[in-house]
């Protein structure tokens, strides 16, 4: 009932943090360790990251995470508000429960079904494993997820500015663009944004459904992981969480500016 | 200064003489606006609007009143388009709606939330539609401008709907949907949402501005004072029924059903039986007291018939003293308890059957201390053009 | 609500386009599992038999049904083959893992649900936070901590707490510890949300009833969180019965998953038909609760409207 910072509630917060960040602080720092051996501090050094720059492999597995991170995001940011849309715009229709079904269950569907799934779908309707094949399964399993994201946006939105729209002379496609997506834009955003470090991040459907030439980062990663822990992908670790770090911070100072903005201009009407 | 009021005062008597002289529903050679002809509305197994069948004239400010659920927000969005009637034909200056979608049709809706744009600033709103017909840009600015100028928001275009007042925003709203000039505005609980003072401000606005614009304003609301201050014509729904369409006053003084009488204003009450119909006047009894009553008011109901007598508080008088021996319309009860509103105050008097009798009487004088006191024996009477007679 | 004009190629268009997306893409994939689970392997290409094959006209189709066989299953649900232990120790390790989140989790959620309004959405942000960063990252960081030589090991051997090194990594230890750290955020978040909701108001009239804190909060906060208990240990059971990185990194040799077993059938025993009978075994196992999880997050949708 007390609103505010009893101690236990302090304890709770300062423990769970540490949990969730120490790990994560450290394996930054040994990054800048200059010894081979990880777990021996022998003073600072930024030669991994310079080694780095060295491995072609590391860095064209990267290229290819980050296209098909960006292409996939794209297309499942469409297809998920679509899927949005149909969910909670369109009544009852033939099919619906199958369809909620179907964007639900990749959400918790472990990755090793879904993995095996899409590859045996490739090998059985012959299509040549590669670059695309990862993109089309990355699109299916993240576009489920922009569903979520942009549903849950969209069932709080104000139906009667669109009715308002269309009384006003707009038809329901122009309405579309000119009302309902400017509003519910963030949510878009961050469903695209959600999509995109999904799909950067995934190992286990990748490695089912790639074939030659189309190896990621995480693959990479994982490969060089299981014959041990080197300051080099501690290295390659860090600048993911810089870049990560960076945008997420970037996106919530700028949402809450506006916000904020937003609030005193409220407040000043009100006045 | 005397120029001013010279056309404030022909302004006052052209408005003042339409108004007096407005009734196209009673003129047989007029054709109506808006026709709703056995109008069904279902949703699932609910009915929602239940085979309504009215005519809705040019310039006509006409009032959809009920309680919620009624069907009369129903009704409305039928018009605007938003829902298709299950059955029954709905037409607009003689053209029928049927798969006419909102986007095509000269009908414009003021919202009960205002659903003002918020990513788009007070001048984009208004210009919304005008842009949907492709005018000219300069012709839509001029149309702005004027909007603005008649909603007195001038200073505000470039102001976002989050930054503005509630009667602001209501404003805004209003401005832009009679922004395109519609056949009709549609306007859904249009104050709901503003404080009592402004709300009877904004009352007498909408009224001067539907006559001087020369509009059709068809109003769905569920307070009936602002029905009654309005509109030319009410209709009243329950259950997705029409159960009477009148002009405000016809509807007080007159209601057609037990339903009308209860639902517009205070009323009393008393189940009675006829024992003669004598052309306009009706004589009954009954047996809440022994005084004869006698209503000037025709009876369906023939002799021996079962009747109500609808009376409304304000045409009740109260007395201390007993009214002289023989006076029709006479019941005596007890003070149960007062009401004091400033302006008036309401007595319910208990009478000897237990019935309670609600009766209104203005503080016509300043004392603080008035002479019905509770418990004290009163006697009521009314004349007999103050009741109406209702059998259903 | 029916629109006039609106029921029209828009409509149908925007339904359309993903439905048949994950018609084929989702669910046809899932068809192809089941009809391969009963196919058997072969040297070829595709490496498994039968192929449909509807040249023939219907006795092509009367073949390849003839040729079906419940064989895969039998070799899976055999005791000799790990693949039941696999299962059996994917659920005890999944559930022991929720139950630890739950543990962890819920004071998270609950402290943060009561922190100050001004610095819930910084809370909130840094729970997300490492979530955004990657899964494999995460558990990366754990080798090195938890290795013998790792600095676990010597911050405790530095502290004279032991004397040698405690054999973590490569235990279902590890296991437990990478799940709960990975999984942390999907429990604080249904969590916190279900939390935050609660009226506060409702633990005054408690305690104006005569209800002390403690008791009020298993009479009237903890019942009042139960679906977003729900939401989190679902959220957290299904994928982590699953889960292959964490036990390949951070399990050992003895440490059982069927997500690892799954994987090792495919890329090592190149069974292609095994693989395909555990996964819709595991399907199977994890139809119910994924229904469960479906229905609640369902519900939570239609009381946001």
């Amino acid at each position: 009932m007390r609103k505010g910072l009893t101690w236990f509630n302090v304890t709770s917060i300062v423990l769970g943090f540490a949990f969730l960040y120490i790990p994560i602080i450290l394996l930054v720092i040994y990054s800048f360790n200059a010894s081979r051996l990880v777990t021996v501090w022998a003073g600072f050094s930024t030669q991994w990251y310079w080694s780095l720059l060295e491995n072609e492999q590391l860095i064209d597995a990267a290229w290819v995470t980050l296209r098909i991170a960006f292409f996939s995001s794209l297309a499942a940011t469409v297809l998920g508000t679509m899927a949005a849309l149909a969910l909670t715009r369109y009544g009852r229709f033939g099919g619906r429960t199958l369809f909620s079904g179907m964007i639900y269950a990749p959400l918790v569907m472990p990755e090793v079904i879904t993995g095996l799934s899409l590859l045996l779908l490739f090998v059985a309707v012959n299509f040549d494993r590669g670059f695309w094949t990862v993109l089309l399964a990355h699109i299916t399993f993240t576009m489920c997820f922009v569903a979520v994201v942009v549903q849950s946006r969209l069932v709080t939105f104000d139906r009667t500015l669109e009715e308002a729209a269309l009384d006003l002379g707009c038809p329901p496609f122009q309405t579309f663009f000119k009302i309902t997506l400017p509003l519910i834009l963030p949510a878009v955003v961050s469903g695209f944004m959600l999509a995109f470090t999904l799909s950067l991040d995934d190992l286990v459907i990748a490695s089912f459904t790639t074939g030659p030439g189309a190896t990621t980062l995480p693959m990479r990663i994982y490969s060089q992981v299981r014959l041990g822990v080197t300051p080099e992908i501690n290295a390659v670790c860090t600048i993911l969480i810089a870049i990560v770090t960076v945008v997420v911070i970037i996106a919530s100072i700028v949402t809450k500016r506006a916000e904020s903005q937003r609030e005193a201009e409220e407040r000043a009407a009100l006045q | 200064m005397g120029e001013v009021m010279a056309a404030d005062k022909a302004r006052k008597e052209t408005i003042g003489a339409v108004r007096r002289t407005f009734a196209p529903w009673k003129d047989p050679t007029q054709t109506p606006l808006i026709r709703f002809e056995n109008v069904v509305k279902r949703f699932g197994d609910f009915t929602a609007v239940n085979n309504v069948s009215l005519d809705i004239y040019e310039r006509e400010f006409f009032a959809l009143l009920g309680p919620s659920g009624c069907g009369k927000t129903t009704l409305m969005r039928m018009l605007a388009g938003f829902e298709e009637p299950t059955s029954g034909r709905l037409t607009l200056a003689g053209e029928d709606l049927a798969g006419v979608p909102p986007y095509r049709r000269p009908v414009n809706m003021m919202f009960q939330s205002y659903a003002l744009f918020p990513h788009m600033n007070v001048a984009d709103n208004i210009a919304f539609g005008l842009k949907q017909d492709k005018m000219p840009k300069a012709d839509i600015d001029a149309r702005v401008t004027e909007m603005l100028e008649l909603v007195k928001l001038e200073q505000f275009a470039k102001r976002k709907p989050h930054q503005l007042s509630g009667g602001q925003r209501q404003r805004v709203a209003l401005a832009r949907s009679l922004a395109k000039r519609p056949k009709v505005l549609l306007l859904d609980e249009p104050l709901g949402a503003l404080d009592k003072k402004l709300r009877e401000e904004t009352q007498f606005e909408l009224m001067d501005l539907q006559m001087s614009l020369g509009m059709t304003f068809l109003i769905v609301t569920h307070d009936q004072e602002e029905a009654m201050t309005v509109a030319d014509r009410i209709a009243v729904m329950n259950h997705g029924v029409l159960v009477q369409v009148a002009p405000p006053a016809e509807i007080y003084e007159q209601p057609a059903t037990r339903y009308i009488a209860d639902f517009i204003g205070e009323v009393n009450l008393i189940e009675s039986t006829v024992t003669a119909c004598e052309g306009e006047t009706t004589r009954l009894t009954s047996e809440v007291t022994p005084s004869p009553l006698t209503v000037a008011h025709p009876c369906e109901a023939g002799p021996g018939g079962k009747a109500c007598i609808a009376i409304r508080p304000e045409k009740l008088r109260i007395s201390l003293d007993p009214p002289p021996e023989g006076t029709e319309n006479v019941f005596a009860g007890e003070i149960w308890d007062i009401g004091y509103l400033g302006d008036l105050s309401i007595y319910h008097v208990e009478l000897a059957c237990g019935q309670r009798l609600k009766v209104s009487q203005p503080n016509l004088s300043r004392r603080v201390a008035r002479p019905i006191s509770w418990e004290d024996k009163v006697w009521v009477t009314f004349d007999p053009d103050a009741g109406v007679l209702l059998t259903r | 609500m029916a629109m006039a004009g609106e029921k029209g190629r828009g409509r149908w268009f925007v339904i359309a386009v993903p439905y048949l997306w994950l018609l084929a893409l989702f669910l046809a994939p899932f068809l192809i599992v089941f009809k391969i689970s009963l196919s058997q392997d072969v040297v070829a290409q595709p490496p498994y038999a039968p192929q449909l094959d509807l040249s023939n006209g219907l006795s092509g189709l009367t073949d390849f049904l003839s040729q079906l066989s419940l064989a895969n299953y039998g070799y899976v649900l055999d005791f000799s083959n790990e693949f039941l232990a696999a299962y059996g120790s994917s659920l005890i390790i999944a559930s022991i893992s929720t139950i630890l989140l739950l543990l962890v989790g819920y004071p998270i959620a609950y402290a943060m649900a009561r922190a100050p309004r001004s610095i819930q959405p910084t809370l909130l942000m840094l729970v997300i936070l490492p979530f955004w960063t990657s899964f494999l990252i995460r558990v990366y960081a754990w080798i090195g901590i938890l290795s013998p030589e790792g600095l676990l090991n010597q911050g405790l051997m530095a502290l004279g707490v032991i004397d040698t090194p405690l054999e973590i990594l490569n235990t279902n230890l590890a296991v437990y510890i990478g799940i709960v750290y990975s999984y942390l955020p999907f429990m604080v978040l249904p969590l916190y949300s279900a939390l935050e909701k609660l009226d506060l108001t409702l633990l005054e009239a408690a305690a104006d009833l005569g209800c002390p804190p403690v008791k009020a909060f298993w009479k009237i906060t903890f019942p009042l969180s139960l679906p977003g208990v729900a939401a989190g240990a679902l959220l957290c059971f299904i994928p982590a019965v699953g889960e292959f990185v964490i036990p390949d990194l951070l399990g050992g040799s003895d440490t059982l998953m069927i997500g690892k077993s799954l994987w090792t059938e495919f890329t090592v025993n190149r069974s292609w038909t095994v693989s395909s009978a555990v996964a819709v075994l595991l399907l199977l196992v994890l139809v119910i609760p994924i229904v469960i999880y479906q229905n609640i997050q369902q519900r939570e949708l239609e009381a946001g409207k």
